[in-house]
């Protein structure tokens, strides 16, 4: 039993010695933090968002009393995030249009950028590891993205509170986490594709429209094309037999779940509304007999559990390419 | 002034690109203390060689000794000890340099209170502590250059490789830099390897130099060595500039004993000279004698310019001289 003990004591010395042996990691962190904060475009995207953000969510506050007062006054609170009010989309939709585009400001010239700059062989040429380049890198954009969303979920929580005068219940706080998690694992899904794009790229241009055209498409043109493939396999005409119109719409919510844009909307709608019971297409036999009511935090999250196993795989998966790519990269100059 | 113990050895180093050889069997060792100088055209493979010698690239075979570590195993181990300057190195335009050669010191762990100190030495030794606080997008070629110098002593390596180090600067600026490079080696006992292909800056620095062309090392010595080698056995070669400088000269230098030849080449006139026969000791008094003065006289094959000829002509090009 002992011998068990301190060979897992070894094991784990090694690995913090080798984990932290070269110290890059953290210099490397540090610096891309500050770069990140003091940068223009990260002030300016962030102050895009969070007006759009704000101003969405300050429309739904005034139109709030109109909309609680015909359904029943349950959630109050998070109808703030999801209610529109006169011509703007409400604040999720703000946060899951315009999100990317803060993942995608972080990273698109983080290898490439360096590379023209020219400085990626002397930072290499210092004792690190190569890899604490692309680790730091990302954590630090995944460390400024998070203390922006939080920082906007609370600073709209407590506007909430302010002119609503409703306090949040425990259920609803712990909604807003979980959305705030998500949120960030979502930036996080456009942050390593930027990253990967950065590497992929020469140029800085090129990456950052590359990222660009992912966004646009996942964002806009994946549900149109996922309905017409559907629409081609399985024709929905006025009298076609109810089975195909299932069909039709089971591969048309398939198809668009591998843009982790829908993932993700998918994913929030359900945790601000409690209300929604199901993401799929529903037959009225299936209702029959089921209590009208909204879901508890524990069942709207095993709804949404696939969801969120599947953004972090994307991400993991996105990233790790990107390691993959950088670590055999030829650093050559010019 | 250099010791013997070698501390950059490579034993048939080799690197191919899919089917393109960059380097092919170098073996090269350089001895503690002393300049080297890596000269050969673009795209020889000087940059290659350099990047295995930091395992910054990995070669397709062979081995790349840094004191005594594999550069391909011990990689970190190497780039402590290792100083590296790259060609048309770069800096983060929006920080200062001084902010700059803290965040080298800090990827190298040193202390803040050392590193402080260190930064300010190495700025004080480029000449730059006055622009400490500027940020480097304002800062002209030869001062990042030297920022660069800088950036490297921070470290304070025991061994320096410098890549292309006077590329794109003034005579001034590489005059200067070439003054840092040789204090840097002399007083700072480190040992130096920098590669050029401008080969009358780094004649004047270097204790021995390695010709390189087409991935394959020709030739390595001392400059003056070479240039006997190169031009063992060969009739001499003199390039002259004589006033008056009227058309009868020609066929003058011509009649002189032991000439075998006369020609302007630019402002120059070449005489060749019979085999193993200089005219030099004679010449002087010669052309004086027929009412010429001398202005200019140089014996040709003794620089590297033209041993540098020699190889880029194909002559020689498989020869190896011994070092």
């Amino acid at each position: 039993m002992k011998r068990w003990q301190a060979s897992i004591k070894d094991w784990l010395a090694w690995f913090r010695q080798q984990q932290w042996s070269s110290g890059g990691l953290k210099t490397v962190f540090q610096k891309e933090l500050a770069d990140n904060l003091s940068s223009t475009r990260f002030t300016i995207l962030v102050s895009l968002v969070a007006v759009a953000g704000i101003g969405a969510f300050y429309v739904a506050a005034q139109n709030i009393r109109q909309v609680a007062g015909e359904a029943d006054p349950q959630f109050v609170f998070l109808r703030l995030f999801t209610t529109s009010g006169g011509s703007l989309p409400p604040f999720i939709t703000f946060i899951s249009f315009l999100g990317p585009l803060l993942g995608l400001a972080l990273g698109f010239d983080a290898i490439n950028g360096e590379h023209n700059k020219r400085t990626l062989s002397r930072l290499l040429a210092q004792p690190i590891y190569r890899d604490d380049v692309i680790n730091g890198k990302f954590l630090a954009g995944l460390a400024v993205l998070a203390m922006v969303i939080v920082a906007l979920g609370f600073l709209v929580a407590g506007l909430g509170l302010l002119l609503l005068g409703v306090p949040p219940t425990g259920e609803e706080i712990g909604r807003l986490f979980v959305y705030l998690l998500i949120t960030i694992i979502y930036v996080a899904f456009w942050l390593s594709v930027s990253l990967l794009f950065s590497l992929l790229f020469r140029q800085t241009a090129t990456s950052a429209l590359a990222g660009i055209a992912v966004w646009l498409f996942f964002a806009l043109f994946a549900g149109m094309l996922a309905g017409l493939i559907a629409d081609g396999l399985f024709p929905v005409s006025e009298e076609a037999p109810p089975a195909r119109i299932l069909h039709n719409a089971a591969l048309k919510q398939n198809l668009g779940r591998l843009s982790t844009t829908t993932l993700y909307d998918e994913a929030t709608i359900t945790l601000l509304n409690p209300d929604v019971r199901t993401l799929g297409p529903v037959l009225v036999e299936q209702l029959e007999g089921a209590v009208a009511g909204s879901l508890p935090l524990g069942q709207s999250l095993l709804l949404i559990w696939p969801h969120l196993v599947g953004l972090i795989a994307a991400t993991m998966l996105i990233f790790a390419l990107a390691y993959y790519f950088f670590m055999r990269q030829e650093i050559r100059a010019g | 002034m250099a010791g013997q113990e070698a501390v950059i050895i490579t034993r048939n180093l080799t690197k191919l690109y899919g089917s393109i050889t960059a380097v092919q069997d170098l073996n090269l060792e350089i001895r503690e203390g002393e300049i080297f100088g890596l000269l050969g055209p673009n795209g020889a493979g000087k940059t290659t060689t350099i990047l295995m010698l930091l395992g910054l690239t990995e070669p397709t075979s062979g081995q790349a000794l840094v004191k005594g570590l594999d550069a391909t195993r011990q990689p970190l181990e190497v780039k402590r000890v290792v100083g590296y300057l790259p060609d048309n190195v770069g800096f983060y335009d929006d920080l200062t340099a001084r902010e700059n050669l803290l965040y080298t010191a800090r990827l190298n762990r040193i202390p803040p209170v050392e590193a402080e100190k260190r930064v300010i030495l190495s700025l004080e030794h480029v000449g730059l502590s006055s622009h400490a606080g500027r940020k480097v997008k304002e800062f002209s070629r030869g001062m990042r250059q030297r920022l660069g110098i800088a950036d490297v002593m921070v470290k304070d390596p025991a061994i320096i490789i410098l890549d292309e180090p006077t590329l794109g600067i003034d005579p001034e600026g590489v005059r200067e830099l070439l003054a840092l490079i040789v204090r840097l080696a002399r007083e700072g006992g480190k040992t130096v390897l920098l590669s050029s292909h401008l080969l009358h800056q780094v004649q004047q620095i270097c204790d021995r130099v390695g010709i390189f062309v087409g991935g394959r090392l020709l030739a390595v010595g001392p400059v003056a060595l070479l240039g006997q080698q190169v031009m063992a056995g060969k009739p001499m070669e003199i390039e002259l500039q004589v006033e008056p400088d009227n058309e009868q000269l020609i066929s003058v230098l011509r009649s002189l004993p032991g000439v075998t030849a006369a020609e302007r080449r630019g402002a120059f006139i070449r005489v060749c000279c019979a085999a193993g026969c200089d005219i030099r000791p004679q010449l002087t008094s010669d052309l004086a004698s027929k009412g010429y003065n001398l202005l200019y006289l140089r014996a040709r094959g003794y620089d590297l310019d033209d041993i540098y000829r020699q190889y880029f002509q194909g002559e020689g090009y498989h020869e190896t001289l011994a070092g």
